[in-house]
């Protein structure tokens, strides 16, 4: 069976839009988790109840504030337009960063996890072996974290792959170029005649979130025995 | 100039009101004896730098590590001190050769004297190289720790009860790599124990620590003499401490003659060739004394000697301290047998050392050095 043009179109835009998601908000979910998971800051429950907000939200809210926020006539939208020329409302960029906001509580959680399980003292052993802060975390902390992240990063990909809600509020559904899985999926259900063609989008879905779990059982895999826990 | 070693810091630590005054040379091996709780990790961790002082001053052969008065804190990166923990704390994601390496890469380049080829010689690692720490056992886990501490070439070696988690034959072999690096790596070696065992085989300084305070720090021999310690070096384990030197073997029975101020001793064959010099503990509880030199008995040491202490101890039990010409010798004996054999402070008397109450344990190779 070989896939039509709409559902290429669909299948690819969707995974653009969640390695997008996953790509840029990985790092900010490293830090966020490194500063709940470590470090002793006033409001940092104000900054973890806002952190996992979107896990709580009706997606359709997040969505608005993100419209209201990052919209043309946003406070942020407007400034991001006349600043670097970057539209958000509408655009692809803007599904992207849709999917990232609601998997970002998924991310932390998973990071904050692993890196609440690495040994702090082994990241002694290795200052005291002439390591600064920033060389531990990046030779001994992150590769003892790597099976976390990596948990962080698929469940994210998954979440943004699905991502329905906040997408079709925040940048509606535009063939092409806002148009993802799930909005085609929704649209061909609307459709008259729509079922067999929704259906086999349906499939395709099943078969990628597999692939991408199954990728990420097998490098885990090889990641724990190569640490040996 | 020989580097000097000193320490002034206060710490509170829950229950612990650490105080630390110590000043001591920084060469050879300095062993920090007390009971668990005493607060010798967090000595030794502030040493490293892993704990941070309330107060005080720390320094080593002139460079300041830490002097709240100052601001002074170097990180533990930039001290220097290879650390070798009681757990090991071997990188799991890295190879054994990675491990032993990761120092090193860090240590500045024109004081890497230290490689790996003699590391593993030395430690015997060749086999280990490319294994996981996850699949090596407690043994050798810890060689490989003294192994990645060493080649750092740190200035200092700190060494936290390295031999706790092991069993008597993996202790007896990790010791044997520590006289090893000792004598063949000038490092000095800050080495905390509870074990008296370990520091009369290792030890050059002593230092006696107690409630988060040093009691006493000095020689072996000078602070095992020493009364008032006696509560802090262990009941059990309390003896004399006194410098050795091989005279000769007697193969057929299987003994060795050893030479300690003030007499001779035979003990059970020694490893080391005539002339080596020795430190041997002598337990209180293996000496019984006799006011006559006794002529058909089993022991082969009898000792002149004089009583020069008798311990005030209202137990059963009696310390009694005896002068061997320049040598000081422990007894333990019962209040009953100071009663009825009359014992008096000055007394001229007998010492009887069992032979066989000396073994490995009581025994540890000097380090030959000019004293200056």
């Amino acid at each position: 069976m070989s896939l039509t043009e709409m559902e290429l179109d669909a299948l690819g835009l969707s995974l653009q839009v969640a390695s997008w998601s996953v790509a840029t908000s990985l790092p900010v979910a490293l830090l966020v988790a490194w500063l709940l998971a470590r470090r002793h800051f006033p409001g940092k429950s104000v900054v973890n109840a806002l952190v996992h907000l979107p896990l709580v939200l009706p997606p359709v809210v997040v969505g608005y504030v993100l419209l209201l926020l990052l919209g043309r006539n946003g406070a942020i939208g407007r400034f991001l337009d006349q600043a670097f020329g970057l539209t958000l409302a509408f655009t692809w960029q803007g599904a992207a960063l849709a999917a990232a906001v609601m998997a970002f509580p998924l991310m932390v959680r998973a990071m904050r996890l692993s890196l609440e399980s690495v040994d702090t003292r082994l990241e002694s052993a290795a200052r005291t072996l002439g390591a600064g802060r920033l060389r531990v975390f990046a030779t001994v902390t992150l590769p003892l974290m790597a099976p976390g992240i990596l948990v962080g990063a698929v469940l994210a990909f998954a979440r943004s792959l699905g991502e329905f809600g906040a997408t079709i509020t925040f940048v509606s559904n535009i063939p092409g170029e806002t148009r993802t899985m799930p909005l085609a999926i929704y649209t061909l259900v609307q459709t008259p005649g729509g079922d067999v063609a929704a259906l086999r989008l349906a499939a395709i879905s099943v078969v990628v979130a597999f692939a991408a779990l199954a990728a990420s059982e097998a490098y885990a895999r090889r990641v724990r025995r190569h640490i040996g826990v | 100039m020989i580097p000097v070693l000193e320490i002034d810091a206060e710490k509170r630590l829950g229950e612990l009101a650490m105080s630390v005054q110590l000043s001591c040379r920084a060469e050879g091996v300095i062993a920090i004896f007390g009971r668990s709780g005493a607060g010798k990790t967090t000595l030794v961790n502030m040493l490293a730098g892993l704990v941070r002082p309330d107060r005080g001053r720390i320094s080593i052969a002139g460079t300041t590590l830490f002097d709240s008065g100052n601001g002074i804190d170097l990180p533990p990166e930039r001290r220097r001190f290879g650390y070798v923990f009681q757990e090991g704390r071997l990188f799991p994601h890295l190879t054994v050769r990675s491990n032993l390496l990761y120092g090193h890469r860090l240590a500045p380049h024109g004081e890497r004297r230290i490689d790996l080829e003699q590391v593993v010689a030395l430690l015997g690692l060749e086999n280990l190289l490319r294994r996981r720490p996850h699949d090596l056992s407690g043994g050798e886990k810890q060689r490989v720790a003294l192994g990645r501490a060493l080649l750092a070439n740190p200035r200092f070696l700190l060494m936290d009860e390295p031999l706790a988690s092991l069993d008597q034959p993996r202790k007896e072999e990790i010791l044997f790599f520590i006289e090893k690096l000792r004598d063949e790596f000038a490092v000095p070696i800050v080495y905390v124990s509870h074990a008296m065992a370990e520091v009369v085989r290792l030890a050059d300084t002593l230092v006696l620590m107690s409630d988060g305070r040093v009691e006493a720090t000095g020689s072996l021999e000078e602070l095992s003499t020493r009364l008032d310690l006696r509560p802090l070096t262990g009941r059990y384990e309390a003896g004399a401490v006194l410098p050795a030197t091989v005279l000769g073997h007697d193969d057929r029975y299987g003994l060795s003659e050893l030479q300690v101020p003030g007499g001779t001793l035979a003990v059970p064959r020694v490893e080391e060739a005539p002339g080596e010099d020795l430190r041997l503990r002598i337990r209180a509880r293996d000496v019984a004394i006799s006011r006559d030199a006794p002529t058909d008995s089993s022991f082969l040491n009898v000792l002149p000697c004089r009583i020069a202490e008798i311990a005030a101890d209202p137990g059963a039990q009696v310390d009694i301290r005896l002068e061997m010409g320049p040598s000081s010798l422990w007894a333990r004996i019962t209040r009953r047998s100071v009663d009825r054999l009359g014992l008096q402070q000055g007394q001229p008397v007998y010492a009887l050392v069992k032979a066989v109450a000396i073994d490995g344990q009581s025994l540890g190779r000097r380090r030959v050095r000019q004293r200056t």
